[in-house]
C-alpha cells in the first residue's frame, strides 16, 4: 500500500464518519460543524486527485461562506429540537435498508465493471489554476458569465425574500432629509414685541 | 496504487449516507438542506475523479459550475427558510401543508 493510498483511506474514513455523525446528531449546530469537517476532508481528497484550485475553493466558498450562512440561520431560529426528532427511530429501518441497498448496488457495479489505473502524476511545473483559467476564460466563457448572472439573481432573490417593512421603527428617508428647504422648516411671522397695555390673552 | 473505483466507491457511500439522512431527518428542513449539500459533494467527487483519471479538465470546470449553483441554492433556500419561520413559527416539514387539497 502506497502512502497515497494510505492518505486516501484516512481521509475517506474521516469523511464517511463525519457524514454519519452529521445525519444522526441531535443538535443542528453540531450537524453543521460535522458538515464542515466533511468539506475539509473532501478538499484533501480532491488534492489527491490533482484538483488544487477546486480544493481551495471548496474550503473558501463552502466552509467560509455557505456553512457560516447555515450556522447563522441555525443559531438565529429558535428551534424546538425535540419535536423535530419525533419519528427518528420510526424511519431508521427504512432509511438503513434504502441506503444499504443503494450502496451495495453501486459498489458492486463500480468494482466489477470500472477499472482504470491512475495516470502519471503531473510534474512540479504543472499549474492547475493556470490550466483551469485558460479553458474557463476561452472555451467556457459564456457558461462562466451565466454563472455570474445566477449568483446575481441569488443575491437579489435572497435580499428580496427576507426584506420586510417594519412600521414601528423610527426611520427617516435620507432623500427627504436632503431635499428639505429652509421654507419647509422655518416660518417667519411679524408680531408685536411687547403685549398691549399689560393685557394678556389669557385674562 | 490508487484507482478510479476507490474514488467512485467513496462517492457512492457518501451519497447513500446522505439519502439515509434525508430519511432520518425528514422533519427538520435545515438538516435536509445539509443532506442535499452532502449529495452535491459526492457528485463533485465523481467529477473530480473522472477529470483526473481521464486527464480532462472539463470535469473540473463542471465542478466549478456545480459549486456556483449550489451556493446560490443554499442562499435562496435559507432565505425561504427564514421567511417560513417568520410567518409560521416552525420549520417542521409536517406543518407545511397549506397547499394540501
Amino acid at each position: 500500500m502506497t502512502f497515497e493510498l494510505f492518505l486516501f483511506y484516512v481521509f475517506g474514513a474521516i469523511l464517511l464518519g463525519a457524514a454519519l455523525a452529521m445525519i444522526t446528531v441531535r443538535n443542528p449546530v453540531h450537524a453543521a460543524l460535522f458538515l464542515v469537517l466533511c468539506f475539509f476532508t473532501a478538499a484533501a481528497i480532491w488534492l489527491l486527485a490533482e484538483a488544487e484550485f477546486l480544493a481551495i475553493v471548496l474550503v473558501l466558498v463552502y466552509v467560509g461562506a455557505v456553512m457560516v450562512l447555515f450556522l447563522f440561520v441555525v443559531m438565529m431560529l429558535d428551534i424546538n429540537v425535540a419535536k423535530l426528532r419525533e419519528g427518528f427511530t420510526e424511519y431508521l429501518p427504512a432509511g438503513l435498508v434504502v441506503a444499504a441497498a443503494m450502496a451495495t448496488v453501486l459498489t458492486l457495479v463500480i468494482t466489477r465493471y470500472i477499472t482504470m489505473d491512475a495516470p502519471e502524476r503531473a510534474g512540479p511545473e504543472y499549474a492547475n489554476t493556470l490550466e483551469l483559467g485558460r479553458i474557463l476564460y476561452t472555451e467556457y466563457v459564456y457558461p462562466f458569465e451565466i454563472a455570474a448572472v445566477i449568483l446575481l439573481v441569488a443575491i437579489i432573490a435572497a435580499i428580496a425574500l427576507t426584506m420586510r417593512r417594519r412600521p414601528d421603527t423610527k426611520y427617516i428617508d435620507p432623500a427627504d432629509q436632503v431635499k428639505v428647504r429652509r421654507e419647509d422648516r422655518v416660518r417667519l411671522v411679524s408680531m408685536e414685541s411687547a403685549p398691549k397695555e399689560g393685557k394678556k390673552k389669557g385674562e | 496504487m490508487i484507482t478510479l473505483s476507490h474514488f467512485l466507491v467513496l462517492a457512492a457511500l457518501l451519497f447513500s449516507i446522505s439519502v439515509a439522512g434525508i430519511f432520518l431527518n425528514r422533519k427538520n428542513v435545515i438538516v435536509l438542506l445539509m443532506c442535499i449539500e452532502l449529495m452535491l459533494l459526492s457528485v463533485n467527487i465523481n467529477f473530480i475523479a473522472f477529470a483526473f483519471f481521464l486527464q480532462d479538465l472539463a470535469g473540473q470546470v463542471f465542478v466549478f459550475f456545480i459549486l456556483t449553483v449550489a451556493a446560490a441554492e443554499a442562499a435562496i433556500g435559507l432565505a425561504i427558510l427564514v421567511l417560513l419561520f417568520r410567518n409560521r413559527g416552525t420549520i417542521n416539514v409536517q406543518d407545511l401543508d397549506a397547499m394540501k387539497g
